[in-house]
């Protein structure tokens, strides 16, 4: 059984079926890509598994837990984090007060009325978001305001806010989406290094084949609002139905 | 030193020497020269200062961490007014439990307002707080006459209770005071022709203000006031981070009531009068003004900007007519009179001409407020001391130290 659990989960907007019986299961410490055409039900999929629409019919299950109807900090606090498509960061705050933040809420939960505390005497968080900024090799940038970091390095620094509080799944929305392939690379390299040096569970939501075929080791292919086929890189590669229906000559 | 780093314990210090040093400071002229109606060492100006330095450090700890523009904090100062003047009328002409009372009721009044204005934000959340403290006015004026005296203000009277004082025989009103120190007590010095007056009332609100300008300071520099930073910058990531905003916001909206509410307690405390046009609109938008024009989100702003504007409005109100004309005897009567004319839109009952084109001009050329002014003239100062040329306009910071 997987950390992530979707069940025949529907939904419909007026006439159009967004997602028509999706099951999905994500296992622990893979990446599991979910690639599909637009208008595939994708952004759909994300919004359902982070509480954001409630389907129609179905069950979401996180380690075991219903994640449906609760709000985005609960979801959090059971351990999902997500990456969004253009960087969300404190963009008036210091990189170092970026990566607290997340060290504050996995400590202390979603509110604690700390006013009286020093930041400074915070040996234990500032240790923990230091670790991180120099893991990801952004240490020398710790006091600069997050709002002038180039668009590779807010990336980079969303990433690091997501990864210190050691998520039981990443959610990643379309990662590499508007970016040039230079960035792109980064991105994928960056996301390599994470797989390769801690245990980590990742959902991709991706059109890039590209970034999918070099770091997935699942994918689902999604099709009108329901999959097609799961597998692996390999086989979704060689599989006819999905070359022709979606790969098209990108393939290659 | 008291949790502060070196920096903030010396600006601390700073803060309280100029406190306890205004009488002297803010009087520096000479008693029957010209100059002297420009002289602010009088009781009644610095506390006035020191409250609303307090009503705006306050506010900002709303308004300058969490971006969330409240219209209404003015209800929380004349609550806070009530219920010092109640305790004034019932229990006791000392201040303590009055201002204890009204840090207290302002609380709980911020905590029902907050509570539902927070469900909004924007301009829908300062429409609603503008809207709360509209019909707290209203109520105080009218519907709740028994509790506010309405239009004539809670007043002291003879036969209050006063349960926990002697029987009072003077035949007069008594004062309010701390402990048996009335807050009217003067000490006059005179030396080199200036009078210096050392109010007890003065000190009193100074003090205060100090001290909640030092919690002021420890919210700012705590994890709590970086969460309440983040809400300003990002509350969408902020939830998807595992934080929930609402409460962070709620306990801001909270203790910027409470410091309100502490300086209308401090009003009545100086001056045992409670009326309901302290919970005005026009009284909410002074301390937006106050904060803004001073520098919102800085420690020192509020505080300059509530100087500033209580100064000033001392000061211009009292120029009137017959100062323009001495001011501008020696020139020929068909240019004095216009001139004096034209002066005297701007002084007097027109001096809130005067603030709004201040307002004006700070706004749009000083975005950061008197603070961004004074760094700006502290910037150009050593650029050209440091024209020799020594390293980058942005040092590198020094190294953490995580091991102290």
């Amino acid at each position: 059984m997987g950390i992530l659990e979707v069940k025949g989960v529907s939904k419909r907007f007026g006439g159009l079926q967004a997602l028509g019986d999706v099951n999905l299961s994500v296992a622990e410490n893979t990446v599991h890509a979910i690639i599909g055409p637009n208008g595939a039900g994708k952004s759909t999929l994300l919004n359902v598994l982070v509480g954001k629409l409630i389907p129609d019919t179905g069950s979401v299950l996180f380690d075991g837990k219903s994640v449906l109807g609760r709000k985005p900090h609960e979801i959090n606090q059971m351990g999902i984090s997500r990456v969004f498509q253009t960087p969300e960061i404190f963009s008036d705050l210091t990189v170092l007060e970026n990566v607290m933040i997340p060290c504050f809420a996995k400590r202390d939960g979603s509110f604690r009325l700390h006013a009286f505390e020093r930041v400074e005497a915070e040996d234990e968080i500032v240790y923990q978001a230091e670790k991180m900024l120099t893991d990801l090799h952004m240490l020398e940038k710790r006091d600069l305001h997050a709002g002038t970091l180039s668009r590779g390095d807010k990336r980079r620094l969303e990433m690091a806010m997501c990864l210190v509080q050691e998520p039981k799944l990443l959610l990643l929305d379309e990662p590499t989406a508007g970016m040039a392939r230079a960035d792109t690379n980064n991105t994928i390299d960056l996301l390599k290094e994470i797989k390769a040096t801690r245990p980590i569970t990742m959902a991709i939501i991706e059109h890039d084949m590209h970034v999918v075929f070099s770091l997935a080791e699942r994918i689902t292919v999604l099709a009108q609002g329901s999959p097609l086929v799961e597998d692996t890189p390999e086989n979704i590669k060689g599989n006819p139905k999905v070359r022709e229906a979606y790969l098209g000559e990108a393939a290659d | 030193m008291l949790g502060l780093e070196k920096k903030d314990m010396r600006f601390l210090l700073i803060v309280l020497l100029l406190t306890l040093a205004a009488p002297i400071l803010l009087n520096p002229f000479a008693e029957n020269s010209a100059m002297a109606q420009f002289n602010a060492g009088y009781p009644d100006l610095m506390q006035r200062i020191a409250i609303f330095s307090i009503f705006a450090v306050g506010f900002n700890i709303l308004f300058g961490l969490t971006g969330y523009l409240s219209f209404g904090h003015a209800a929380f100062l004349g609550v806070g007014s009530y219920a010092a003047m109640w305790m004034f009328k019932l229990l006791s002409m000392n201040i303590l439990p009055a201002i204890g009372l009204s840090v207290v009721i302002a609380g709980v009044f911020a905590l029902l307002i907050g509570y539902i204005s927070l469900r909004r934000s924007g301009i829908y959340f300062s429409i609603l707080t503008l809207a709360f403290a509209q019909m707290s006015f209203n109520m105080a004026y009218s519907v709740l006459t028994p509790l506010t005296n309405g239009e004539t203000g809670l007043q002291l009277a003879l036969d209050d209770p006063r349960v926990l004082d002697a029987a009072n025989t003077s035949g007069s009103l008594p004062d309010t005071s701390l402990f048996g120190l009335a807050m009217n007590s003067t000490l006059k010095v005179e030396f080199l022709g200036r009078l210096f007056q050392f109010n007890v009332g003065y000190y009193v609100c100074g003090m205060i203000s100090v001290v909640m300008f030092y919690i002021a300071l420890r919210i700012f520099r705590s994890p709590f006031g970086m969460m309440l930073r983040a809400v300003k910058s990002n509350q969408h990531r902020m939830s998807y981070t595992g934080l929930n905003a609402r409460p962070y916001t709620l306990a801001a909206f909270v203790i910027s009531g409470m410091y309100a509410g502490l300086a209308g307690g401090l009003m009545a405390a100086m001056d045992p009068l409670a009326g309901a046009e302290r919970m005005q609109w026009t009284a909410s938008g002074e301390v937006v003004l106050m904060t803004i024009l001073g520098g919102a989100g800085t420690m020192l702003g509020p505080v300059l900007g509530a100087g500033f504007i209580k100064y000033f409005e001392n000061i211009f109100s009292k120029i009137n007519d017959n100062v323009l004309h001495s001011w501008f005897a020696f020139l020929p009567h068909w240019i004095q009179d216009p001139l004096v004319w034209l002066f005297a839109r701007f002084t007097g009952e027109g001096w809130h001409l005067t603030l709004g084109l201040l307002f004006m001009l700070v706004v749009i050329f000083l975005p950061g407020g008197l603070v961004e002014g004074g760094q700006r003239i502290g910037r150009l100062f050593r650029r050209k001391q440091g024209a020799g040329g020594d390293g980058p306009a942005h040092p590198p910071k020094p190294a953490p130290h995580v091991a102290e």
